[in-house]
């Protein structure tokens, strides 16, 4: 009788314990910091290490705005901007760095897909804007020529 | 409680808000070396940002090692009043967090 009250309290505490993981679990995976993505080497992994998967389209929905001509490529402004709907996140991919994935944003519900920052590149090199939208990966991508010496050539 | 190191300037307008904010943070990519010891200087970088406004999450950002030197966002999202607060909170990747917050203007 004792071994019978003993299995269904442990059932119950398991049961338990599931729930909250369950419950808990998206929330992780939502917010977590992909150490796999930013640490991958190449690009094509660190995209399959985000969105487990690199099949991107090609879209004109997707604006990426980047200069030209990097001067400092310390400090290279990048914009990214979508007209798609449904936009869940969007991603800075620089081809040439050591680690390609610059920087991943979450645009939750109410956001714009319309988001600025500044970010680091080490040679000339392509930068991809990668939007995911319905769980699709639209990009878009530049050429950005950096120039070290400084002297804007 | 540590320093702030969040400049934000949030501005309501025609039901939107507008968010530009800035983290003055040094970002040490982990490619750098020490001048003197050429000894690689470890990588020190904000990881995330997470930006609430009444409990709910407006912007989210991951960050590698490859964003600037003293980090500059800008977004914008729906509502959001004059006068309320945002709530920022940070993660580095030594594992530091913060929590800070911001009134829009």
């Amino acid at each position: 009788m004792s071994i019978n009250r003993r299995t269904v309290v442990k059932a119950i505490a398991t049961g338990g314990a599931l729930i909250g993981a369950s419950v808990l679990m998206p929330k992780i995976a939502f917010a977590a910091w992909s150490k796999d993505a930013f640490q991958a080497k190449e690009q094509t992994a660190a995209m399959n290490a985000l969105f487990s998967s690199a099949a991107l389209e090609e879209s004109a929905e997707v604006t990426l705005k980047a200069p030209d001509i990097a001067e400092n490529g310390a400090v290279v402004p990048v914009t990214v901007t979508s007209t798609l709907s449904g936009v869940e996140s969007m991603s800075i991919f620089i081809e040439g760095n050591p680690s390609p994935l610059a920087a991943e944003f979450i645009i939750p519900a109410g956001t714009k897909a319309d988001v600025s920052t500044r970010v680091r590149m080490g040679k000339t090199t392509k930068v991809t804007a990668v939007v995911k939208a319905n769980g699709k990966l639209y990009s878009a991508a530049k050429e950005v020529k950096v120039t070290i010496g400084g002297c804007g050539g | 409680m540590a320093k702030d190191i969040m400049k934000v300037k949030a501005k309501a307008s025609g039901g939107n808000t507008v968010v530009k904010m800035m983290a003055k943070h040094i970002m040490e990519s982990g490619q750098r070396k020490d001048g003197k010891t050429g000894e690689l200087i470890p990588a020190l970088f904000l990881q995330t940002l997470t930006v609430k406004l009444a409990d709910k999450v407006v912007f989210e950002a991951n960050f590698g090692p490859a964003v600037s030197k003293n980090p500059y966002i800008a977004f914008s999202f729906e509502g959001g009043a004059s006068g309320e607060e945002m709530v920022i909170d940070w993660i580095e990747s030594s594992g530091k967090t913060g929590t800070e917050t911001a009134a829009i203007k």
